[in-house]
């Protein structure tokens, strides 16, 4: 079944086409890369299906929903979550704090309930908070919950970036270059991990430069070339493109 | 009677629409180089009015508007250096407090150096009564005065912004500040400099006014919020547009009386500014593509 | 948890202990201005949610502090007398939301009683929050204090216009306020304790209020929109609603204090909804540390007690210029966490660098 779909979505910047006439389905317990040289429109892309941005034309469906004129919050409410290539969270707050954030679309304590802290917004409180310290555990970071966000390490950033997103159970993740800045062996051990979640019964759909990572883990492998979708296809059929192989022979000469 | 009652209104407008107009492009020359609204801006033209009656005591009236206009442009320079300068990356929020807190004070000074009363200077030429007669319509000179001045401080900006080396210097660290340090500017001083023009065209602008609006120490809060509306109405950071806006504003301010009682003026001309931010931030003459990529 | 309780605490035993010290030496005058000083606290600590935790700066809070205010003043103080035989009028005062009381010159006068007042304002109140708040909150920076200041100069600009409001003059002789039997909110000297009391129990239930909510879940997403915007988009916070509810609430803690205050002074005029008041709120919340609510209660406090005492005299607004401005320099996370190594740094660095 179809969780994710993009019908011919462009984008443009200016006097730049940074995605064209994109069009690609994410079925539901999958695993999907999305690759492409620098500048590609990856980020783009991704930005345009958790409505970041809103496409120039084109569909995105969610569940068979149109989901491209929604804000960002909307569509996190729907069940997408993401995490972002330059890493966001949120300063001034704690490791924890900020996992508990994720879990913002699961709870609804609003500002009556807050103010008045009724048993059940306690309650739920609590309930976020171990939520939180269980995708922690999960992601191997548990012992930096009481850390400042800030304070911590590149690596340990990017776990707790998506230790936010685990929390909200999205129906879909999406990981935008999540190895980057990850030696070999922490690289292999996401590979796992991201197995792991779609274990879970979480879609992923990742943007990511490690080859080796996609092609071990995704069921299947859309190629960007300048905006445009160049391949979509199993990874083993993907790396035998003609195609793909120009774009990214072309992209090692240089 | 009735084009007479409409000029007279129009004459007005065109009046205040200078004062606006000029403190608009205060703003504009400020945040251009600095990316700072100075709240302080209207403070400059009622130091420069109230300094200039002040000196008028015991010199004749251009030097006191020289030395008004040359106090208030030693006071902005001043303010710059000692609340801007040496800050390092200042949030926006931080840098409204602290020019509304500049604005506070020279306010209180001003209290307490001049007192409550309304001053104001003699005409330049003639008195009150005194008119001239253009197409049928009889207008004071005073007018003609400061139409006069707010020409001649638009067209030697416009001189010194393209025409000099130090203006064309002040340009290139507006248009961006990294780049130009890196050519061997002194950005810093670039935007002292850039403090200290703001206020001497406000303190001249506060000067030829003076004798048709009158100054008192609390004019400058209302006129700094009269001179960003006109800063938005035109775009800010264009400060070309500024005068045409200073204008329109003037204008309608002018003919609202007509309709509205008088208090309401300022009531109507806020609600313009507010109108205005919300549906067009860019400005009335503003690209709304090139202002999105600003940080409204 | 039990932080928030022992603090809360803390809080009602300072309150008790300085009326307990007033009354010991003989200073009990000085509660008028410790409960107006409650007043304006309440005010403040509202702001600072809608500064410190949402990030948004208002320099029209005055104008909600005036539209509450204003809206009990009139409606306590116009006389329905006139109108009693019509059918709307008479089956109000049947209902008791209006009710009869004897004006100064003795006479028999009909007008909304201050629960019904109270109620009025806050629905106004929280109607203009509404639609100000509405474009107001899409705009940033400088736009967002100019929009606000330009909010807070109508309502002042309005006020000082409209007759109905008494103009430069403003509203006197408003009612008393009355809470419960024998008890009531007024200027009076002999409740001079109670309204005291009653002030700082406003202050200390708004403030609990205030902390059980940023320890919520509401709290938790206010400070993530603070810290990225985009990204508490992302994990579904809706920032513009977040913005506005703050904004509306932090309206109505303003709007509250702004009703008791007018009843207890029996009167407002214009100068409460001006821009210095809205300035000088913001100047205590930078003061008390942007964003602790705790700092800004102490500093509200005992700023607000030493200006309404008149010890900064003529230079009342001077001196809140001056807080802003050294605030802002030297320690813009307020004077409770002034680090001082590191201003004494930062002087020695531009120094050099302008030796250089
Ligand atoms: N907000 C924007 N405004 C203008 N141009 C943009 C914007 N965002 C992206 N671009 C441009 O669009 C193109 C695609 O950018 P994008 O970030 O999507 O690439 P990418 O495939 O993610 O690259 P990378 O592998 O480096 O992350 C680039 O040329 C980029 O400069
Ligand atoms: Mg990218």
């Amino acid at each position: 079944m179809t969780l994710l779909e993009a019908r011919s979505i462009s984008k443009r910047f200016g006097g730049l086409q940074a995605v064209k006439d994109v069009s690609f389905s994410v079925a539901q317990g999958s695993i999907k890369a999305v690759i492409g040289p620098n500048g590609a429109g990856k980020t783009t892309l991704f930005n345009l299906l958790s409505g970041f941005i809103a496409p120039d034309s084109g569909e995105v469906l969610l569940r068979g929903m149109p989901v491209q004129d929604l804000p960002s919050h909307a569509i996190a409410t729907r069940g997408l979550s993401r995490t972002f290539q330059h890493i966001r969270l949120f300063g001034g707050m704690s490791a924890l704090e900020n996992v508990m954030v994720g879990r913002h679309v699961r709870s609804r304590a609003g500002f009556m309930a807050g103010m008045l802290n009724l048993a059940w917004t306690r309650a739920e409180e609590r309930d976020i908070r171990d939520r939180a310290l269980d995708s922690m555990e999960f992601l191997g970071i548990g012992q930096l919950a009481h850390a400042n966000a800030s304070s911590l390490s590149y690596g340990q950033q990017r776990a707790v970036e998506l230790a936010r997103s685990l929390t909200s159970e999205p129906e879909i993740l999406l990981l935008d270059e999540p190895a980057a800045g990850l030696n070999m062996r922490e690289t292999a051990d996401l590979a796992v991990l991201i197995t792991k979640i779609r274990d879970r019964g979480i879609t992923v759909l990742i943007v990511e430069h490690d080859m080796s990572l996609v092609m071990n883990i995704s069921d299947e492998v859309v190629v960007l070339s300048y905006g445009e979708k160049i391949a979509d296809n199993k990874p083993l059929a993907v790396q035998k493109d003609p195609q793909v192989v120009r774009v990214y022979l072309g992209e090692d000469e240089c | 009677m009735f084009l007479e009652l409409f000029f007279q209104y129009l004459v007005a407008g065109l009046t205040y629409g200078t004062i606006y107009a000029v403190v608009g492009i205060g703003f504009n020359i400020i945040y251009n180089t600095t990316g700072i609204i100075n709240f302080a801006q209207g403070e400059f033209v009622m130091l420069g009015g109230m300094t200039a009656v002040s000196l008028h005591a015991f010199l004749p009236l251009p030097l006191a508007i020289a030395g008004a206009v040359l106090v208030t442009m030693a006071v902005g320079g001043l303010i710059e250096m000692l609340f801007i300068r040496w800050l390092v990356k200042p949030s926006v929020l931080r840098m409204i407090i602290i020019t509304i807190g500049v604005s506070i004070l020279i306010r209180e000074g001003a209290l307490h150096l001049w007192g409550e009363g309304i001053r104001s200077l003699p005409y330049f030429t003639g008195n009150e009564v005194s008119a001239i007669e253009i197409g049928g319509v009889r207008v004071s000179p005073q007018v003609l005065w400061a139409l006069g001045v707010a020409a001649i401080v638009v067209l030697l900006l416009n001189v010194f912004f393209h025409y000099t080396m130090l203006g064309r210097e002040m340009r290139a660290c507006a248009s961006n500040r990294d780049a130009a340090a890196l050519c061997g500017i002194p950005t810093r001083n670039m935007v002292t400099l850039s403090f200290v023009v703001s206020a001497g065209i406000g303190a001249l602008a506060g000067c030829v006014v003076s004798p048709i609006t009158q100054t008192q120490y609390g004019i400058g809060a209302g006129l700094a919020i009269k001179g960003f509306t006109v800063a938005i109405l035109g775009g800010l950071g264009n400060s070309m547009a500024a005068v045409g806006a200073g204008f329109i504003l003037g204008i309608l301010e002018s003919f609202s009386i007509w309709v509205m009682p008088t208090a309401y003026k300022d009531a109507i001309s806020i609600t313009i500014l507010l109108a205005m931010l919300f549906a067009r931030p860019s400005g009335l003459f503003g690209n709304s593509e090139a202002a999105r990529l600003k940080e409204f | 948890m039990f932080q928030r309780f022992r603090h809360i605490t803390a809080l009602a035993a300072a309150i008790a202990a300085v009326q307990l010290l007033t009354a010991a030496t003989g200073k009990e005058f000085f509660l008028t201005q410790l409960t107006m000083a409650g007043y304006y606290t309440l005010v403040i600590i509202g702001l600072c949610l809608l500064m410190g935790y949402a990030g948004q700066i208002s320099l029209g809070h005055a104008g909600f502090f005036a539209i509450g205010g204003y809206t009990s003043a009139v409606l306590t103080t116009v006389d329905l007398s006139a109108w009693k035989a019509a059918p709307a009028i008479s089956l109000l005062a049947k209902s008791g939301i209006l009710t009869g009381r004897a004006d100064l010159y003795g006479g028999q006068i009909l007008t909304v009683h201050p629960w019904a007042a109270f109620l009025c304002a806050l629905c106004i109140t929280i109607v203009v929050a509404f639609l100000i708040g509405v474009p107001v909150l899409k705009l940033k920076g400088h736009y967002l204090a100019m929009a606000t200041l330009g909010f807070g100069t109508i309502i002042y600009s309005v006020v000082l216009a409209t007759s109905r409001f008494g103009a430069a003059d403003g509203i006197s002789s408003v009612p008393a306020f009355p809470l419960l039997p024998g008890l009531a909110v007024t200027g009076g000297s002999s409740q001079r304790v109670a309204n005291y009391y009653f002030a700082w129990l406003l202050v200390t239930v708004g403030m609990l209020l205030l902390i059980n909510l940023i320890h919520s879940r509401v709290g938790r997403a206010l400070r993530s929109i603070h810290g990225a915007e985009d990204a508490a988009g992302a994990m579904g916070v809706d920032a513009a609603r977040y913005k506005l509810n703050t904004f509306i609430l932090s309206a109505v803690y303003a709007a509250v204090a702004g009703v008791f205050l007018t009843h207890y002074n029996g009167g407002i005029g214009p100068s409460e909804a001006s821009i210095m008041k809205s300035v000088r709120y913001v100047a205590i919340v930078a003061v008390g540390g942007m964003g602790s609510l705790w700092g800004t209660l102490i500093m509200s406090a005992v700023l607000n007690f030493l200006s309404l005492r008149g010890y900064f005299g003529t230079f009342d607004d001077a001196v809140f210029g001056s807080i802003l401005i050294a605030v802002m320099l030297f320690s813009p996370e307020g004077v409770l966490k002034l680090d001082i190594r590191s201003l004494v740094g930062r002087w020695i660095r531009t120094d050099r660098k302008a030796g250089a």
